[in-house]
């Protein structure tokens, strides 16, 4: 007796909405992945390589695609998920355009949004030239130059950990998990592109929490001699040869310290996405103080949602790396299995 | 003019160790403080405010250093540098733990005057 | 004869407030300065006697600003206040015209019926009957109002009422018996002679139809002078005193007397003036936005009065002067909360007896110590400049509004220095804010020295609190101009270039700069000269605090938000493309509190400005490049 395969909507086709699409579909469900972008692949789509091993993005970009890839995914691109309801038959989802459609159970992956640096304004971004983000250093590594807005090579970068995340004055007091390692990679990078440029990253603290992280920033420091100062820069200025300045305080020397750099590059921490924020709002879904979705319980209970047939995935629940992205999507996958056999 | 005891705590200068004694430490003034301005707890010691400092532009003044001292009890190098803030609030807006950094500088010259005074 | 006794009580009180308020006055002018005592002799031959009086008669009787805020509690005031005055100027004409004899003492017009029971019955006399009962109804219509206040303030408009003492209540019970006792007096003695108009005298029928009208009459004579006479004994002891005190307060402030900077007769006077209104209280927004309850003015004031140890109080306010633009008494309550917080610290007491009647009560005047010092700072020898432009600290934290200025001031073709480029001294208004105004003078001479020693003509800055201490604690030559005034001046001279925005705009005034400084129009017409200006609800005078302020020491960041998101709300009500702002504090703190884009006015010119050509912009840069290689 053949049974018609459930349905499952997967709202967001990043990372974690990819994989959760392509193991349900390996497993014989129906798939509906919805992003509301041009195409899948969500933030990873920007990086050049990754933290720890520093392989291609590509390399994993080009897994995902296969992934998602499966015949019995259908993708629609361009569309935004605005709204889940659950009822006795299943879950409704409204799209934009005021499409709606009809699932058995819903995976929400809806990300993360970068944090938007022009709202630390006393950085400087947008007002001095050489304030660029590390979404923005990424974007050169891809193009292959890096070089200051004058087209010159710079001869010192500072990169500024922290920028906005566990800060009060942008309303994030989380800690986005990824930039001190991202800082750090960047910082190899830019030792390599250029051997002549001096690198400095200032944090606060240094948070190596995952495999090979700590080795990565020993490292940096053995072989790349990348440069560390723990303060918080407060402010930027450029001086007469329109260089930035920055202010910090070198507090293990316990003792202000001013800096002319070439390039500052802001490590720009995650939020929760505006778009995810809207469905949750709109669907009832619980937000945590870091606005981040709230699951059922943060130990065992970590992809449920609370509301029947919806389940989240990837790092609309919290920031998270790639691995425990994909780690993640793959347990609600597993969560939703169970689900649609109960 | 000071108290036998209020000279007793600053005597110890002369020939203080170099390690903070955190057990015969001083906490009166931590604890004033504290009472006062509780988001003085909140501090993660970042430097910002140090950085931006108007007053730390001219004089050793750091308050990211003061609250530090003032957490393990080492009020002595305080006493002067305390009294150099221009309350001018340029640290408020830095402070990414949202502390309230003038009325800690305010409330800790306070407390500095009345443990010399004996009052605390 | 005998049964006249009752007016004993009447007279008693009468005469204890008249000798009291006489000595009070003496003493209150014999504790002035100098200079105030002159003014007020000038006063009182010259015209702000006259000035006072036709303040009196419109704030103190028709009550014309309470009225314009909240009509129905102003006519529960003027009822009460111009109605007691018109019963009491038309009673004593009716008893000087219809009564046996000219010049009555006064307890013959007050108990005007008593004496004269047939009173009434043709003539102009009825008509003049009529007109007495009428005032009697519209006093009590006011006082019914009053009741209903006192039970349920939300119905009368009012967030909050203040809170009573027992001398309060006394003399409260003995101000509300005074009207229905009166009342009732006349009434049953018109019953009792068959006269009175239409309120007193069908009153007086109806109850005297079932009531021995004549032997009950006596008895609410004597509720009536019982009342009047404790009214008048309470009145130096409670809330009630507030009202003889404003009549002489106005003439104080109409002389030309100010506050000042210390404790004197006139803080006195304005402490005893406050009616604890509670209008300060409904306007505060540390109180409908944050939700303190415990600091507003009335309760400043009021902790000032009975010498409490207010410092608490006095610290965690805004400064926002919202309170001091609607008090009806005209209270300067910045300037009294700046004195309160230069005090020395003062121990919490109860007045002993002797001391809440005394009739000039000592304040303590011990000044703060010191706790800052800035013997540090090292004199500069700045370069010589027509235009000298401070950003002031907090700007440094803004950079788009110096970036902004530069590319203005570049523009317009001013040759300027920047006065604070690599960092200034602050300007010490925070200083003198927490009260610390000897400390603040170091940092005052310091700037001083720089801005003289530069010999410039015009000093500008972005910061509205620079701007407030420089123009009123310094001693300058150069005019001291807020950006938005200065670029003003450089449109109306005709240059600066601008384009215009296709953008609507809400401009929201600094508390420093706008009720601080009185600057409303020129940011005005600079906005509207560049984009779109829309009207926000609250604006001007009535402008909101931020919640950023540095005025306050002691408000907790989670707090300040609330009044900033509050505010924000408010602000962007009519959905503007952009919210404009002329201080670098509000900026910060809006730019957290809402979605709307926040800009200071400089940045909203800085791009009305004509775009650099590319060509330029381009020679420019490879001209920084060739310069920093050189210095490299
Ligand atoms: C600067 C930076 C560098 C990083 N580098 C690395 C690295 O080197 N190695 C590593 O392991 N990790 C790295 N990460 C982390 C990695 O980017 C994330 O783990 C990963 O992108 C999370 O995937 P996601 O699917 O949860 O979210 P996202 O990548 O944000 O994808 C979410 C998708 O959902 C879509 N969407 C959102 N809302 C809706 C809606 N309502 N309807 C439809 N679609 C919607 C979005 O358009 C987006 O495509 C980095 C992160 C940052 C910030
Ligand atoms: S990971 Fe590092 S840089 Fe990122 S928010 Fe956490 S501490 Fe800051
Ligand atoms: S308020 Fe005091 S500590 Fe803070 S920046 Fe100003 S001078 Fe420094
Ligand atoms: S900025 Fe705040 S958290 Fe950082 S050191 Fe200063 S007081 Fe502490
Ligand atoms: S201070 Fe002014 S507004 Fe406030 S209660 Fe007193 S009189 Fe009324
Ligand atoms: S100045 Fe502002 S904050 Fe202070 S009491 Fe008045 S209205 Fe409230």
């Amino acid at each position: 007796m053949k049974t018609v395969p459930k349905h499952v909507l997967v709202a967001g086709g990043g990372v974690a909405g990819m994989e959760a699409a392509g193991a349900l579909a390996e497993m014989g469900y129906r798939v509906t992945l919805v992003e509301k972008g041009d195409d899948p692949g969500g933030h990873l789509l920007q990086w050049h390589a990754l933290f720890p091993d520093r392989r291609p993005a590509d390399e994993v970009r080009s897994y995902l695609r296969k992934r998602a890839g499966h015949h019995n995914i259908n993708i629609i691109t361009r569309t935004t998920v605005e709204k889940v309801r659950h009822h006795p038959g299943g879950v409704r989802v409204i799209l934009s355009g005021g499409t709606e459609e009809e699932a058995d159970a819903v995976i929400v992956a809806t990300g993360f949004d970068l944090f938007d640096a022009h709202r630390k304004e006393e950085y400087g971004y947008g007002i001095y030239d050489n304030v660029i983000t590390s979404v923005d250093l990424e974007a050169m590594f891809n193009r292959g130059r890096l070089e200051k807005a004058d087209g010159t090579v710079p001869s010192r970068i500072g990169l500024i950990h922290c920028v906005g995340s566990r800060d009060e004055k942008v309303n994030n007091n989380h800690c986005s998990k990824v930039c001190c390692v991202t800082a750090v990679k960047q910082a190899i990078e830019i030792r390599q592109m250029l051997p002549s440029c001096e690198v400095f990253c200032f944090y606060m603290d240094m948070r190596m929490y995952g495999p090979y992280y700590e080795e990565l920033y020993r490292e940096s420091q053995e072989v790349h001699n990348v440069n560390f100062i723990r303060g918080k820069v407060s402010e930027a200025s450029v001086n007469i040869n329109n260089r930035l300045v920055i202010k910090v305080e070198d507090t293990l020397a316990g003792r202000p310290l001013k800096m002319e750099l070439d390039i500052m590059v802001l490590m720009v921490g995650m939020e929760m996405a505006e778009s995810g924020a809207k469905l949750a709002e709109a669907s009832g879904f619980r937000q945590g103080i870091n606005r981040f979705l709230e699951s059922g319980d943060h130990h065992y209970g970590n992809n449920l949602s609370g509301i029947k047939g919806v389940f989240y995935a990837g790092t609309c629940t919290a920031p998270m790396n790639i691995t425990d992205t994909i780690s993640h999507a793959r347990a609600a996958v597993a969560e939703t299995v169970r689900y649609l056999k109960a | 003019m000071m108290s036998a005891t209020g000279a007793n705590k600053f005597g110890f200068a002369i020939n203080r160790s170099r390690m903070i004694d955190y057990d015969s430490s001083d906490r009166k003034v931590r604890e004033y403080i504290t009472s006062r301005e509780p988001s003085f707890r909140l501090c993660f010691a970042c430097g910002g405010c140090t950085a931006t400092c108007t007053a730390g532009q001219h004089t050793s003044f750091n308050l990211r250093r003061m609250n530090t001292y003032i957490r393990r009890g080492e009020i002595e190098p305080l006493r002067e540098e305390v009294t150099r803030c221009m309350l001018c609030g340029k640290c408020l807006l830095v402070c990414p733990r949202g502390v309230n950094t003038r009325n800690v500088v305010a409330v800790a010259a306070e407390a500095i005057r009345k443990l010399e005074r004996n009052e605390l | 004869m005998n049964s006249d006794l009752f007016v004993i009580p009447f007279n008693l009180g009468l005469y204890f407030i008249l000798i009291y308020s006489v000595v009070r006055s003496v003493a209150w002018f014999r504790s002035l300065s100098r200079p105030d005592k002159l003014r007020l002799q000038r006063g009182f031959f010259g015209r702000p006697f006259m000035d006072s009086l036709r303040e009196i008669f419109m704030e103190s009787l028709l009550h014309r600003k309470i009225f314009r805020k909240n009509p129905v509690l102003g006519y529960m005031h003027m009822s009460l206040a111009f109605g007691w005055f018109l019963l009491i100027v038309f009673g004593t004409i009716e008893a000087d015209f219809f009564g046996e004899k000219h010049l009555n003492p006064p307890s013959h017009a007050i108990f005007f019926r008593w004496f004269n029971p047939e009173h009434g019955a043709e003539g102009l006399a009825r008509i003049y009957n009529v007109w007495m009962d009428f005032l009697l109804a519209f006093i009590l219509s006011g006082l019914l109002l009053a009741v209903i206040k006192r039970f349920t303030p939300r119905m009368m408009g009012m967030k909050k009422t203040t809170r009573h003492t027992w001398t309060d209540r006394l003399a409260l019970t003995s101000l509300w018996l005074i009207f229905p006792s009166r009342l009732l007096a006349e009434s049953f003695t018109c019953g009792a002679h068959g006269s009175g108009s239409f309120l007193t005298g069908n009153l007086g029928s109806a109850l005297a139809s079932f009531l021995p009208a004549a032997e009950i009459a006596p008895w609410f004579w004597w509720l009536y002078s019982i009342s009047l006479g404790t009214f008048f004994f309470m009145l130096p002891i409670s809330r009630y005193f507030h009202i003889p005190v404003e009549l002489f307060l106005i003439f104080m402030r109409n002389s030309g007397i100010t506050t000042g900077d210390r404790h004197s007769s006139y803080t006195e006077v304005q402490t005893h003036a406050c009616s604890s209104c509670g209008v300060c209280i409904s306007v505060c927004q540390m109180s409908y936005a944050a939700g303190i309850n415990d600091i507003q003015s009335a309760y400043f004031i009021k902790g000032l009065r009975n010498d409490r140890d207010i410092s608490a109080i006095t610290a965690n306010c805004l400064m926002c002067g919202r309170c001091e633009e609607v008090c009806p008494v005209g209270i300067e309550l910045g300037p009294m909360r700046l004195i309160e917080r230069r005090q020395g610290e003062r121990a919490d007491r109860t007045l002993s007896l002797p001391e809440r009647y005394s009739v000039m009560r000592k304040r303590s005047v011990t000044e703060k110590v010191p706790t800052q010092s800035y013997g540090y700072l090292v004199r500069e020898e700045p370069e010589k400049a027509e235009v000298l432009f401070f950003a002031g600290c907090m700007t440094h934290l803004t950079p788009s509004v110096i970036a902004a200025m530069k590319r203005i001031m570049e523009s317009a073709g001013v040759k300027y220095r920047f006065m604070d480029e690599k960092g200034g001294v602050c300007c010490g208004r925070p200083l003198m804010l927490a009260g610390r105004d000897r400390e603040a003078r170091e940092l005052i001479n310091h700037n001083s020295d720089i801005i003289w020693k530069s010999g410039a003509k015009i000093l500008v800055t972005s910061c509205p609190i620079c701007y407030k201490v420089f123009r009123e604690s310094y001693y300058l030559e150069a005019t001291v101009m807020h950006h938005s005034e200065f670029i003003n001046l450089l449109i109306e001279e005709g240059s600066l270039r601008l384009g215009y925005l296709h953008r609507k705009v809400v401009y929201h005034d600094p508390c420093e700069l706008g009720r601080g400084s009185g600057i409303y129009e020129e940011p005005r017409a600079v906005i509207s000269y560049v984009a779109e200006l829309l009207e926000a609800s609250q604006e001007r005078s009535m402008s909101l605090c931020c919640g950023g302020s540095l005025g306050n020491l002691t408000l907790a960041s989670g707090k300040k938000a609330m009044i900033a998101a509050d505010a924000a709300r408010i602000l962007t009500m009519s959905s503007p493309d952009e919210l404009i702002t002329a201080c670098p504090l509000c900026k910060k703190t809006f730019v957290q509190a809402t979605k709307t884009k926040v800009s200071d006015i400089a940045e909203l010119v800085a791009a009305a400005l004509p775009a650099p050509s590319k060509r330029v912009a381009r020679r420019r840069s490879a001209r920084a490049t060739v310069r920093a290689n050189d210095a490299g």
